[in-house]
């Protein structure tokens, strides 16, 4: 218990924000490649309990989302090689990162297949909902609920104000905030 | 006339569909004047347009809790 605490601060890595700060994130990157929900969230269990096994192995040159996603991405590879054998299809192609984590642009590795025009629509959308992930991952805890709440989920504004104890002025002021904070981040990193 | 802070807040409920007609009203009225408002709301438009695009899908407060409480074991 010790040993894995050391390691933890060692090489920085915090499981105890994992979920908050990253398991949407997770999720949205399995469910774009595996269709079903109870999997994808599955997936992504292991995927953070894998994290805590080999946190010995992190060595702090990935960032600690890029390292998830390495193991997230073995993962979906294995559940599709696990349901292939068995049905005997053509696997589909996926670029499997050799191992070097790479920090930084990692969302251009992620391309399936480079050359195919069919995929990229797909792709695109399902990068461009990643990084706006990111990017909401950044707002402060509240604005980041509001917006969610808002946008992803659709709530509306009678039922935000009710479960998160504001009133609607609250609620368009951090909506405000959160949507000129998206804007200026996706700029960032979508635009740019 | 309403002011910029105003009319971006009218701005984001249209985005939602939240505005009532006078604020709809009063926000068109602004946006004629005001270019720097005109263009935040192009801004707020495409990010609304590029979160449905994105379809962003994301896991409830109990399935968070849970794989907190599975993480919490572990560590």
């Amino acid at each position: 218990m010790n040993l894995a605490k050391r390691a933890f601060s060692m090489n920085q890595l915090n499981p105890h924000i994992w979920v908050d700060q990253y398991a949407d994130y997770l999720f949205n990157y399995a469910i774009a490649r595996i269709n079903d929900e109870e999997v994808a969230k599955d997936l992504v269990q292991e995927t953070f309990l894998a994290g805590l096994k080999s946190a010995k192995n992190y060595k702090g040159a990935a960032a600690e989302r890029t390292w998830l996603i390495a193991i997230l991405k073995r993962k979906v590879i294995d559940y599709y090689r696990k349901i292939n054998s068995k049905k005997g299809k053509a696997e589909i192609r996926i670029n499997y990162n050799s191992g070097n984590e790479s920090d930084g642009d990692w969302l251009e590795e992620q391309v399936a297949d480079p050359g195919s025009i069919l995929e990229n629509d797909f792709i695109e959308n399902e990068e461009l909902g990643l990084a706006i992930q990111e990017c909401i991952s950044k707002l402060p805890k509240k604005q980041a609920a509001v917006f969610t709440m808002k946008t992803v989920r659709g709530l509306n504004t009678e039922d935000i104000c009710n479960e998160l104890g504001i009133n609607p002025s609250n609620l368009w002021v951090m909506v405000h905030r959160a949507r000129t904070a998206l804007m200026g981040c996706l700029n960032e990193i979508w635009f740019k | 006339m309403i002011s910029c802070d105003e009319a971006k807040i009218i701005c984001h409920k249209t985005q939602y569909n939240d505005a009532s007609f006078w604020e709809t009203l009063k926000l068109r009225l602004h946006l004629l004047v005001c270019n720097t408002c005109a263009s935040f709301s192009k801004m707020n438009s495409r990010l609304t347009k590029l979160c449905e695009e994105a379809s962003i899908r994301n896991l409830s407060d109990r399935d968070k809790l849970r794989m907190k409480k599975k993480l919490d074991e572990n560590i």
